[in-house]
């Protein structure tokens, strides 16, 4: 499998020898083919940019396709590990895949850096000092989308969200920081595509509110049928089911529903407006949620890469930890286990012109870090 | 010496030469492929023995595959955490030696394959094919929401289990024991399909009537067939969880089910080392179209098809001729 | 719980299950005829969705868009019957298993290679949105509810076509002797052909039918395939009538579970783990009821000798 794209031709003798050595060479595993890959090519096209407008000759990356199957994922970071040598892996888009690699990629000593699954359990005890998380733990925006429901006066909300550990996560994380009651809760089946059981079971519930975890395709259906239902109560969900490559999908059902993002188009900086702008030049196609996280991924490598040396494990983990660049959303720190103490957004699915997308309505969490760093100690 | 013989021994050392040409070039990855390949012929073999020898073609023995897995991963992960599996009424402790691994999958894989041989044996053809998929599903659909042991996540160990006097980290010695075990597998299955045993299952196949006749039941000789099959693939399942270090309930989706029948039908039907060649030339394409552009899979398929249409009884119909009446 | 939900959970299954049958029939239809497996049926349940979403992008219509869902899943079905499928009526199931899920590769990616990776749009039309209010105050979709007619006018005219057609009669000898019908003068493949289409056909029709309702997806089909399989495992293969109690048994199964399991187990459990072990059994149901099914009546509920 020989996906391999070189960042760019080495080129060039205008390379200061001193500062760039050694170069780097980055492993990406993500999901390029099958019902998935939507998400995955987002992540590649977002780094592969922000590679690009480094102008850096010296990181190499090679790419390949995990087909979404954990076994492939496992053989193809033992291949980049034992054969190619790398230096960083990254790309990974699912919590289960993530959980079958980065364990054992950490303990033969590289550095992962996650654009996008952050599974709980990588960010409480089994956290490790080569492991960064540049996307969120995965309960953060739950959590952000509990402490909404409740600022916006919902009182008595029915949730739901598919039986598996992802979902549980979301609704242990919505309940953290809702104060309301619950009119029901309800785990589907994973990959469920109908809906209409569970949405007689919200009309009948008295619910003020719904808060739904449903990502890829299941959200597409709930939202259609929901939206055909007459169950007028206000939705509220993670930016998952909203994001630019599924909304246009969704159509006028998804109008006006908040969402929870730590990224938005209209995030008013300097490097969002370029990446937004730059983005849509090259793959001629608004940036979603994950080319944001795998431009940020990124440029935080670029940053470590221009302090230190790669060889220099020490010294490259704390050019990691100061996160010195300026990302996509803003302000961005890493808390005490490599995850991101970052703002957490409210958005409102709009449309301009022919477009759906979104834009920022509040400020959600400020600062937001999770709950699982007390457990970790590295 | 028959063509037959002659591809057996050209695919062993076929396999022999790709994993040691790999060690000496140090391309870890290439044996990493050859022992995935050698453990998924495993399965394959284990399909073989209830689908070419018994007819009965199961879409279910990702059941057994799974088991297998889970079997590693759950010995593995209560030695990892130093937690017993059971307290009461006696204590069962985790642990990380293979051998005891490969006993527990290839008992658990033969037992469920007992309850659900039974169960399905009740039926044949078309319905045959679709009980053991649900047996499947259900098995599947319970990992998936069973959260003690990961549910959907899975569960990682984070080094693969020991071999007395091996280091199994090492790629071609975890390679070298898996394809002893395969050897051994081929060594028992032959046997057992020469044995009188072996006759009797195929000339059940043929006529039920006859066999009945001699004094056999035919249900009994399917359902053993079906239980050595379930176990010798339930040995492959812990073999590729400790390949990956990992397991997850995708062992168990009928995607795993189909594959390993792709081995089989690939390689040929009811061949001793049919499915040695099916999986070798899976994962050869691949591997090797992988590379060629994002929709590689328009050409596997293609490819799949060519061979469906045109080499009938797989590659072994292909190379070596069809099946004689008698060998 | 309140009679008036029992009653909209009811039509859900209803719904669910004649949308099964749309996929069952042709399957069914196919394997009693010709006694070939399909798994490809399921990528022609999503050529139906993804032509659908095409032609309504284009001229915005829904009815046009069934339409092209009917012809470009009947053309599709054309197409691999005369290049591969009809190599494979002389074959064992094995070839028919591996061969068709080679379709199911090339379909999938070829739809991704022309359409790209993202879901499409397809909505249901304006006129049949919203909802309407049943006897019994019971409030459904009305959408939902013209799935459930015209799932059961397609039943009703299936079943016409069997008993009255010539067509009709034709499939009927092909089932009970096929050497026969050949001897009698009629052009077997051309009836082949054409019993491929109408499956095909069908499976467009549902993917449309339903892809207004859920994401128009790559891979959308297999599980539905998987479903439709078990539909017409437990009706008893080649029978149409079987196809139809089966489709409404597994819809009202699957969604009557759903609903009632999780409510059963809280009556014993505690709430949290009654939620995650009523769930579990749910997803399991239909298998269940297949295993159960299969075994009383290895051949299925109205299967023959």
């Amino acid at each position: 499998m020989k996906l391999k794209q070189l960042a760019l031709a080495a080129c060039t003798a205008l390379v200061a020898a001193g500062a760039q050595a050694e170069g780097l060479k980055v492993g990406m595993i993500t999901t390029l083919s099958g019902g998935g890959a939507g998400l995955g090519i987002d992540v590649r096209d977002g780094f592969m940019l922000a590679i690009a407008q480094s102008g850096r000759t010296d990181i190499e990356v090679v790419i390949e396709d995990d087909q979404q199957k954990p076994d492939i994922a496992v053989q193809l970071a033992d291949r980049m590990i034992q054969s190619e040598k790398v230096d960083v892996l990254t790309g990974i888009i699912w919590s289960n895949l993530a959980m079958a690699v980065v364990p054992s990629a950490v303990a033969q000593g590289k550095f992962y850096l996650s654009p996008n699954a952050g599974p709980s359990a990588l960010a409480g005890e089994r956290c490790h000092p080569l492991y960064f998380n540049v996307a969120w733990q995965n309960d953060t925006l739950h959590e952000a989308a509990g402490a909404y429901a409740a600022s916006a006066g919902y009182k008595n909300a029915f949730i739901l969200a598919p039986n598996y550990p992802a979902g549980t996560d979301a609704l242990t994380g919505f309940k953290r920081l809702f104060t309301g009651n619950l009119a029901g809760e309800i785990y589907t089946k994973l990959g469920q595509t109908d809906y209409a059981g569970e949405i007689a079971q919200i009309r009948a519930s008295g619910a003020d509110s719904v808060y739904f975890f449903l990502p890829g395709g299941m959200g597409i259906s709930f939202l259609k049928q929901y939206a055909d239902s007459g169950v007028n109560l206000p939705v509220v969900g993670p930016a998952f089911s909203f994001d630019q490559g599924i909304l246009q999908a969704v159509g006028d059902a998804a109008l006006g529903v908040r969402n929870t993002a730590q990224w938005s188009k209209d995030l008013d900086n300097p490097v969002n407006a370029a990446f937004v702008e730059s983005f849509q030049a090259q793959y001629g196609r608004l940036p979603s949620l994950y080319a944001s996280q795998g431009f940020d991924t990124a440029l935080l490598l670029i940053s470590a890469l221009e302090s230190a040396d790669v060889g220099d494990q020490d010294a490259f983990r704390k050019a990691l930890e100061a996160a010195d660049f300026a990302s996509t959303r803003g302000d961005f720190a890493f808390g005490a286990n490599h995850h991101p103490i970052q703002d957490i957004y409210v958005r409102e699915v709009i449309k301009e012109g022919d477009i759906y997308t979104n834009k920022i309505v509040s400020l959600g969490l400020e600062d937001h870090g999770d709950v699982y760093a007390q457990n970790c100690k590295m | 010496m028959k063509k037959e013989t002659l591809l057996n021994a050209v695919l062993i050392a076929l396999f022999v030469g790709v994993a040691l040409a790999a060690w000496i070039m140090d391309e870890p990855y290439l044996i990493t492929l050859a022992t995935k390949a050698a453990i998924f012929a495993i399965a394959g073999v284990g399909l073989n023995f209830a689908l070419g020898f018994g007819g009965l073609v199961s879409f279910g023995h990702a059941v057994f595959f799974g088991l297998g897995g889970y079997a590693m991963g759950i010995l593995a992960f209560h030695a990892q955490t130093y937690t017993p599996i059971l307290e009461w009424p006696f204590a069962i402790n985790g642990t990380r030696s293979m051998p005891v691994i490969w006993c527990v999958a290839i008992v658990v894989s033969a037992v469920v394959a007992v309850g659900i041989g039974a169960l399905s044996l009740r039926t044949n053809g078309v319905y045959f094919i679709m009980i053991t998929l649900a047996f499947a599903q259900m098995f599947y659909y319970f990992a998936i929401s069973w959260p003690t042991y990961g549910g959907e996540d899975g569960l990682s160990i984070y080094v693969r289990n020991e071999f007395p006097g091996l280091n199994t980290m090492d790629p071609i010695q975890y390679f070298a024991i898996c394809f002893t075990l395969l050897l051994l597998v081929l060594f028992f299955v032959h046997r057992a399909a020469h044995s009188s045993f072996g006759l009797l299952l195929r000339a059940a196949r043929q006529n039920e009537e006859r066999v009945q006749a001699v004094g056999h039941t035919p249900f009994r000789l399917y359902l053993t067939a079906f239980v050595i099959s379930g176990a010798i693939t339930g040995l492959a399942g812990a073999l590729f969880a400790d390949l990956n270090r990992f397991v997850s309930p995708t062992l168990l989706s009928w995607h795993t089910s189909g594959e390993i029948m792709i081995f089989v039908i690939l390689g040929g039907v009811g061949r001793v080392f049919g499915p040695v060649a099916g999986a070798a030339l899976f994962i050869l394409l691949e591997y090797v179209l992988g590379g060629l552009s994002e929709f590689w899979q328009i050409y596997l398929g293609a490819i799949l098809l060519g061979v469906v249409l045109f080499a009938r009884g797989g590659l072994y119909g292909l190379i070596a001729g069809r099946e004689v009446a008698h060998d | 719980m309140s009679l008036i939900l029992l009653a909209e959970q009811t039509l859900n299954g209803l719904q669910f299950g004649v949308m099964l049958f749309l996929m069952a029939a042709g399957l069914t239809l196919i394997f009693g005829v010709m006694g070939l497996i399909n798994l490809a049926h399921g990528s022609l349940y999503m050529v139906g969705a993804f032509a659908a979403a095409g032609m309504a992008a284009a001229t915005g219509s829904f009815m046009l868009a069934l339409i092209a869902s009917l012809v470009a899943a009947a053309i599709a079905g054309v197409l691999i019957e005369m290049t591969v499928i009809r190599r494979l009526y002389d074959r064992d199931h094995l070839d028919q298993v591996l061969a068709t899920f080679a379709l199911i590769l090339i379909f999938s990616e070829g739809t991704r290679w022309v359409f790209g990776s993202f879901p499409l749009f397809l909505d249901k039309p304006s006129f049949l949105s919203g909802t309407v209010t049943l006897p019994f105050n019971v409030e459904y979709s009305v959408y939902r509810l013209s799935l459930i007619v015209v799932g059961i006018l397609v039943a009703i005219g299936l079943f016409w076509m069997i008993a009255k057609t010539r067509i009709g009669i034709r499939i009927r000898a092909g089932e009970n002797d096929r050497e026969m019908i050949g001897a009698l003068g009629v052009d077997i493949s051309r009836l082949y052909t054409m019993v491929f289409a109408l499956g095909a056909a069908l499976a467009g029709l549902a993917g449309a039918l339903i892809g207004a309702i859920q994401s128009v997806q790559v891979g959308m089909g297999e599980p539905v395939l998987i479903l439709a399989f078990v539909v017409i495992v437990i009706g008893g293969i080649g029978s149409i009538k079987g196809a139809l109690i089966g489709a409404i048994l597994v819809g009202l199964t699957d969604t009557l579970g759903r609903f009632l399991l999780p409510q059963a187990f809280a009556l014993i459990l505690e709430p949290s783990q009654a939620t995650s072990v009523g769930s579990s059994l749910a997803s399991m149901s239909i298998y269940i009821l297949m295993a159960g099914i299969l075994l009383f009546r290895p051949k299925g509920l109205l299967g023959g000798a």
